[in-house]
């Protein structure tokens, strides 16, 4: 077993370690869990803010400049400082800290994207709505919601793909998820493995929560697939 | 620190020393090591990606490339960067710290060149061939001009981001004016939380000022017929 070998006669700092993996699985499990569920939190509360928020940009056009400059604003400011405003009130031992910074910066693509995808649902088809009788919500939830998900779910995944990486940050007051790893390896002594590790799952999660949403994204729009787009 | 009054209360009395502005390591020092990482890192990225953007796009090729910089670019975390790049031969200091800065700055710089260039109109491309233009002055007198919006777009989005994202020295002990706020937080909140809301404020106000500037240099820089059709 070669794998054995490199990591018995390697030396003091490799930065793979089968060894460190299983010695520790219990904490790396535990930090991607804390990473899955902060993102997930994240994610889920962003897009309760954001849709509204589109819808309303969508519906009175003198709202669309206001709500994309205020998204715009809260993204322009830096997570470490979003993390620093929220702190100070929510404390810096409540995850709650990391997981509003983290709403308020997953905002801007959501609104952006959902707001571009209603945008390119075509005039006609709103009349025709229109025609048949559907009031303005009815239209919303019927029509022009379901044509709007390829921009919808656009930004979903940009959010997430970001957020995943951004709540690493969060390790500044604990809870960082996998950041914790990243950063306790780093302060412990530069343990390359640890730091490696929570990189590399952090990346995976990542590229893992894009596949499954892209997967989501195909089975809701089924039109999508069978036009030749 | 006192502890009377809440944390804006204590963010403006921490502001408001004289001390903590002049102090070796105050705000001050903070704000020139900030605005040092970051210019050095924004010009790296432009030094590498310009280039091969613009080349990709005069070629024509090379577009999943760029897509695929830019995806993989957003899903790595700084934090892990930035404690990755001192551990390798870069050493620790200010180096890591601008390489890692450098390649979050070249997704969008990368992304912006390419679209630029490849948004020329096919017909002011074909009447450069006509008049007898090689393709490197074409790139030259005829892609590059009409590209400099772009280029000008992808350059105020990646500055803003490394003002933002260069917040994260602190981490690695790499300076900027990440510092301040890490250093709240070493204080916890009854003693840092003026300090940690003021740090906070200071990145704030300095990326909405970076954002400010270059807009209106993006807006001066793009020709103005273009102007309404960007916006």
């Amino acid at each position: 077993m070669p794998l054995r070998l490199s990591y018995r006669e390697g030396p003091g700092n490799p930065w793979f370690s089968w060894q460190y993996v299983r010695d520790n699985s219990d904490t790396i499990l535990a930090a991607l869990a804390e990473h899955a569920t902060l993102t997930a939190q994240a994610v889920a509360l962003a897009a309760l803010v954001a849709m509204p928020l589109a819808v309303l940009a969508y519906w009175f056009r003198s709202l669309t400049g206001p709500i994309l400059a205020l998204s715009g604003v809260l993204y322009t400011i830096p997570s470490l400082a979003l993390l620093a405003f929220v702190a100070p009130y929510v404390g810096t031992t409540n995850p709650a800290s990391v997981l509003i910074a983290l709403v308020l910066y997953a905002l801007l693509m959501m609104v952006r994207n959902a707001l571009a995808g209603l945008g390119q649902v075509p005039e006609e088809v709103r009349e025709a709505a229109a025609g048949m009788g559907y009031g303005k919500f009815g239209r919303l939830l019927r029509v022009e919601l379901p044509l709007a998900t390829p921009g919808i779910l656009t930004g979903i995944r940009l959010a997430t793909v970001s957020t995943v990486a951004l709540v690493t940050v969060g390790a500044l007051i604990g809870y960082g998820g996998l950041g914790d790893l990243i950063f306790g390896g780093f302060r412990n002594n530069f343990y390359k493995a640890q730091i490696l590790t929570g990189t590399v799952l952090c990346v995976a999660l990542a590229l893992a929560l894009d596949v499954l949403l892209a997967g989501l994204g195909r089975l809701l729009t089924p039109w999508a697939r069978r036009g030749g787009r | 620190m006192r502890p009377g009054g809440g944390p804006v209360q204590q963010a403006v009395v921490w502001l408001n020393d004289p001390l903590n502005w002049t102090n070796p390591g105050g705000i001050l020092d903070r704000l020139n090591e900030h605005l040092a990482i970051s210019a050095t890192a924004v010009a790296l990225g432009c030094l590498v990606a310009w280039p091969i953007g613009l080349w990709l796009g005069h070629t024509g090729r090379g577009g999943g490339i760029v897509v695929l910089i830019s995806n993989v670019g957003l899903a790595i975390p700084t934090l892990a960067l930035l404690t990755i790049l001192p551990l390798t031969f870069l050493g620790f200091g200010r180096p890591p710290v601008v390489i890692a800065l450098a390649v979050f700055a070249v997704p969008p710089l990368l992304a912006n060149a390419y679209t630029g260039v490849r948004e020329v109109d096919p017909e002011a491309r074909d009447a450069a061939h006509g008049m007898g233009l090689s393709p490197a002055q074409l790139l030259r007198r005829v892609e590059l001009p009409l590209a400099v919006p772009y280029l000008a777009a992808g350059f105020r989005t990646a500055a803003v981001q490394v003002v933002a994202t260069a917040t994260l020295a602190t981490f690695v002990n790499g300076g900027g004016l990440g510092q301040i706020i890490g250093a709240g937080f070493g204080l916890g909140i009854a003693a840092g939380g003026g300090q940690i809301l003021a740090g906070g404020l200071l990145v704030a106000a300095l990326a909405l000022l970076v954002e400010g500037v270059l807009a209106l240099v993006e807006r001066s820089l793009t020709p103005r017929p273009l102007r309404r059709r960007q916006a």
